[in-house]
C-alpha cells in the first residue's frame, strides 16, 4: 500500500484534513483512501440520480395526454431506455455496495482499508468510463439508443439507433462491479479484526458479502452477452437474430441469468443497511441474527434460479413455466424471514424515531408492497395478463425505489454525521420522506392499477379511458420530485452550515460508531478486539466508553 | 374488476383476488404490529430494552406458514393456466403473423384480416410466428398473451364465453410505433361466423405486410426496409 500507511500528524487528523502526495482535486481523483473513493461514487451517484429523475420527469409529462405531449415517440422511446440504463447500471447496481460499502465495510470490520485499495481506484475509474461513455453516445449521428434497459434480440440488433456504445459502458461497468466484488469478498476473509468471526460480523458485512459473490459469479455472464450481441451487429454472426438462424430466447435467458440475480445485488445490501438501523434506534439486539445472515445467503443462492420468471410468456416451454414459477415462491420466503425478524427486533425495544429509522419504516410499508405483488407476478395465471403492463413497471419501482433508493436515503442520513461530522435539520427531513412517501403512492399505486387493467409498458400512446389515471401519477411524480429536492436541499445546507456532530450520535454499537466523525486516514488508532456480537446492547457501555 | 370475456379471465381473477386479500392481510399485519411497537416500545414509555436474541418456534412458524400459503398461491396460479394450454385439441386454427406495426390474422380457408374473428362456442388456437422483431399478442379481457418470434411457433387458446369486441395490444416493446399495434378482436356467434367467414364482411380490408405505412420520420423504418 501506497501513501495510506503514511502515519497521520497526530490521532484525530481525520481524512479530510490529510495531506497526502496529492492535494486538491488530484487528493480526490488519486488518493487509494476507501472513504474518499466511497465519498467519489455517491458523488457519482447522486449526479446520475437526478439525471434518471429528470428523465422520469418528462417521460410522465409526456403521458398527460395520449399523443403527443412535449415529444415525439423516438425520444419518448430514447427517454425511458436510458431511464432504465441509467438508474440500474449507474445508480442502484452500485448504490449501496460501491458507495456506503467502500466508506464502511473496512471500518465495521476493524481494518484501516480493504484489501486492494489501488484496485478499488481503478473500479471508480471504470464506473466513471462506463457512466460517460453512456452519456456520450447521446450525441452520436445514430441518436440514443431505443431498446428498453433490457436490450432484446432481434429489435437491439436491428435498430439504426446507437447500441454498440451503451452496450460497451455496461460491459465496462460490470468490470467495475467485479472488481469490487472481488475485493469486497477478500476483504472480508483477510481483514477482520481480531476476535470478529462471521457470525460477530455486522449484517451489513453479511449483505454485502452475499453480494460480492453473486457480482462475481453472475456479471461475466452479462458481459459475454453484451459481447455477443456487439459480435452479432459489427460482423453479422447469426447467434440471436432468427433472420440469421439465431435464437432471440437464447438472449433471453442469456440476459436474465444475469439480471434477475442483479436484482438481488440490488436489494440485499440495502436489506443490509435495515439490519444496521433497527437495532440502533431500538437499543436492541437483532432479532434472529443467525436468520437475517443465512437467508441473504439462501436469497443469493436461489435468486440464480428463478430467471426464467421474467420469460412465462416468451415462448419458452410449458414445463419451464411452472418450473420457475414454483422456484420464484420459494425465494420470497427468505425475504419474508428478514422482514418478521425486523419487525421482531423492534418489540420490547426502546425506540426513537429518528430520521433513518422513518426511512427503514417508509421501507419496511413500500417493500412489502413490493415484495407481495412480486407473488402475484410469480403465479402464472396472473403474470401472463400483468407481463410487460404498468403492473410490472410498479411492482419492480416498489421494491427498487420504495426498497433500495429509500434505503440508501436512509443511510445517506443514518451515516451522514459519521461521514461529514455534520448534522443536517432532522425537522425538514422527516417532511421531505413524508412527501416522498405521498407522491411515491400517487405515482406507483396508480400503475398497478392501469397494469391490472391492461395498460402495456414502454407505451408513448394510449387508449383515453386511461387518462385521468395517468395525470393523477404525473401530478404524483411533481409531488415526489419536490420530496427529493427538499431533501438533498436539506441534506447539502447541512454539509455546508449544519453543527457539529459527535462521534456517536444515534447510540451505535458497531465500530464505526466507536472512531472520530469523520474517521482518521487508518480509521482507527488501534485495531480493536471484538468481544460481543454486533448489537448486543447489553454490553453496550463496555463497547463505547472509549466514545467521546 | 374489468370485463372478462372467457371462463378463464374469470378464474385469472379469482386468483388475484386470492392472492391481493392475502397480501393485504399481510401488509396490513405487518405495519400494523410495526408503527404499536414504534408507539408502544419509543424510548419515553421503554426506556430500557429488553435483549431478545431471537426465538427458535417463532423463526419455524414464520417459515412454515408462508411456504404453505405461497404453495397455494402458486398451485391455483398454475392449475388454470396449464389446463387452458394444455387442451387445445380439436380447437379452430387461426394463423397469426406480427410485423412492425401490425397483424394479420388468415383462416383456415384463406381469408386474410387485420382484425381478429373468432367464433363464440368453439376453442381457437392462435398458431402465431413474427415476420421481424418480437411482438406479443395481449388480449386484456382473456388475461392472456404470448410473445410471436419469428422462425418458431407460439400459440394462445381463446374460450370465449360471450360475444362482442375486445382489445389486442402488442406487449413486447418493438419500436417506434410498438403503441399503435392496436386491434380488435370480434367473438361471434357460430352462424355469423361462419356467414362471415364465406362471404366476409363489406367493411373488411384485407391490408398486407406491403401496404402498412411506415412513418416518414423513422431512421429505423428504413433500416429496417434494407
Amino acid at each position: 500500500m501506497s501513501d495510506s500507511t503514511v502515519n497521520t500528524n497526530g490521532d484525530y487528523v481525520n481524512f479530510y484534513q490529510y495531506k497526502g502526495k496529492h492535494s486538491g482535486i488530484l487528493g480526490w481523483l488519486l488518493s487509494v483512501d476507501h472513504k474518499r473513493i466511497g465519498l467519489l461514487y455517491l458523488g457519482s451517484m447522486v449526479l446520475f440520480f437526478l439525471v434518471g429523475m429528470t428523465l422520469g420527469f418528462f417521460m410522465r409529462l409526456e403521458m398527460w395526454n395520449p399523443g403527443q405531449d412535449v415529444m415525439g415517440p423516438q425520444t419518448y422511446n430514447a427517454l425511458f431506455t436510458l431511464h432504465g440504463i441509467i438508474m440500474i447500471f449507474l445508480v442502484i447496481i452500485p448504490g449501496i455496495p460501491a458507495g456506503f460499502g467502500n466508506f464502511f465495510l473496512p471500518i465495521q470490520i476493524g481494518a484501516e482499508d480493504v484489501s486492494f485499495p489501488r484496485l478499488n481506484l481503478l473500479s471508480w475509474y471504470l464506473y466513471t468510463i462506463g457512466g460517460l461513455l453512456a452519456v456520450a453516445s447521446l450525441f452520436l449521428s445514430g441518436g440514443p439508443i431505443d431498446t428498453g434497459w433490457t436490450f432484446y434480440a432481434p429489435y437491439s440488433l436491428r435498430t439504426g439507433t446507437e447500441v454498440i456504445m451503451p452496450l460497451m459502458a455496461a460491459f465496462i461497468l460490470g468490470f467495475s462491479s467485479i472488481l469490487t466484488g472481488v475485493n469486497f469478498v477478500t476483504t472480508v476473509h483477510r481483514l477482520r479484526a481480531p476476535g470478529m468471526t462471521f457470525f460477530k460480523m455486522p449484517l451489513f458485512i453479511w449483505a454485502l458479502y452475499s453480494t460480492a459473490w453473486i457480482q462475481i459469479i453472475g456479471t461475466p455472464i452479462i458481459g459475454i452477452t453484451i459481447l455477443l450481441v456487439i459480435v452479432e451487429r459489427l460482423f453479422g454472426v447469426g447467434l440471436f437474430d432468427p433472420a440469421m438462424g439465431g435464437d432471440p430466447i437464447l438472449f433471453q435467458h442469456l440476459f436474465w441469468i444475469y439480471s434477475h440475480p442483479a436484482v438481488y445485488i440490488m436489494i440485499l445490501p440495502a436489506m443490509g443497511v435495515v439490519s444496521e438501523i433497527i437495532p440502533t434506534f431500538s437499543r436492541k439486539t437483532i432479532f434472529g441474527y443467525g436468520a437475517i445472515a443465512v437467508s441473504s445467503i439462501a436469497i443469493a443462492f436461489v435468486g440464480t434460479l428463478v430467471w426464467g420468471h421474467h420469460m412465462f410468456t416468451s415462448g419458452m416451454s410449458d414445463e419451464s413455466r411452472w418450473v420457475y414459477s414454483f422456484l420464484t415462491f420459494i425465494v420470497a420466503l427468505p425475504s419474508g424471514v428478514k422482514i418478521f425478524n425486523w419487525v421482531a427486533t423492534m418489540y420490547k425495544g426502546s425506540i426513537k424515531a429518528e430520521t433513518p429509522f422513518l426511512y427503514v419504516m417508509a421501507f419496511i410499508f413500500l417493500f412489502s408492497i413490493g415484495g407481495l405483488t412480486g407473488l402475484v407476478l410469480g403465479s402464472l395465471a396472473t403474470d401472463v395478463h400483468l407481463h410487460d403492463t404498468y403492473f410490472v413497471v410498479a411492482h419492480f419501482h416498489y421494491v427498487m425505489f420504495g426498497g433500495t433508493i429509500f434505503i440508501f436515503f436512509a443511510a445517506l442520513h443514518y451515516w451522514f454525521p459519521k461521514m461529514f461530522g455534520k448534522m443536517y435539520n432532522t425537522k425538514i427531513a422527516n417532511i421531505a420522506l413524508a412527501i416522498m412517501v405521498v407522491g411515491f403512492n400517487m405515482l406507483y399505486f396508480t400503475f398497478f392499477i392501469l397494469g391490472y387493467l391492461g395498460m402495456p409498458r414502454r407505451y408513448y400512446d394510449y387508449l383515453p379511458e386511461f387518462q385521468g389515471m395517468h395525470q393523477f401519477a404525473t401530478v404524483g411524480s411533481w409531488v415526489l420530485i419536490a420530496g427529493i429536492l427538499l431533501m438533498f436541499t436539506n441534506l447539502f445546507l447541512g454539509l455546508k452550515n449544519g453543527k457539529k456532530a459527535g462521534n456517536n450520535p444515534w447510540g451505535g454499537m458497531t465500530l464505526e460508531w466507536t472512531v472520530p466523525s469523520p474517521p482518521p486516514l487508518l480509521n482507527f488508532k488501534k485495531i480493536p478486539t471484538v468481544k460481543y456480537g454486533p448489537y448486543e446492547y447489553e454490553h453496550y457501555d463496555e463497547v463505547t466508553k472509549n466514545v467521546n | 374488476m374489468f370485463e372478462t370475456a372467457s371462463d378463464y379471465a374469470q378464474n385469472v381473477d379469482f386468483v388475484m383476488l386470492l392472492i391481493v386479500g392475502i397480501s393485504v392481510v399481510l401488509l396490513l399485519g405487518i405495519t400494523i404490529a410495526m408503527i404499536y411497537f414504534v408507539i408502544r416500545y419509543s424510548r419515553k414509555r421503554n426506556p430500557v430494552a429488553k435483549q431478545i436474541h431471537g426465538h427458535v418456534l417463532l423463526e419455524i412458524i414464520w417459515i412454515v406458514i408462508p411456504t404453505i400459503i405461497v404453495m397455494i398461491m402458486f398451485w391455483y396460479g398454475y392449475e388454470g393456466y396449464q389446463r387452458l394450454r394444455a387442451d387445445s385439441e380439436g380447437a379452430y386454427e387461426v394463423k397469426v403473423f406480427s410485423f412492425m406495426w401490425g397483424w394479420n390474422f388468415e383462416y383456415p380457408n384463406g381469408k386474410k384480416t387485420d382484425t381478429l374473428y373468432i367464433p363464440l362456442s368453439q376453442k381457437t388456437k392462435l398458431v402465431m410466428t413474427s415476420r421481424d422483431v418480437l411482438h406479443s399478442l395481449y388480449i386484456p379481457a382473456f388475461r392472456l398473451k404470448e410473445d410471436l418470434i419469428a422462425g418458431k411457433s407460439t400459440f394462445i387458446v381463446l374460450e370465449p364465453s360471450k360475444t362482442g369486441s375486445f382489445d389486442i395490444a402488442c406487449a413486447e416493446y418493438c419500436g417506434l410505433n410498438h403503441s399503435r399495434m392496436y386491434t380488435k378482436l370480434h367473438v361471434l356467434e357460430d352462424s355469423e361466423f361462419d356467414k362471415w367467414l364465406k362471404i366476409g364482411m363489406p367493411d373488411e380490408e384485407i391490408k398486407d405486410e406491403t401496404e402498412t405505412d411506415t412513418p416518414q420520420d423513422s431512421v429505423k423504418a428504413e433500416v429496417l426496409a434494407k
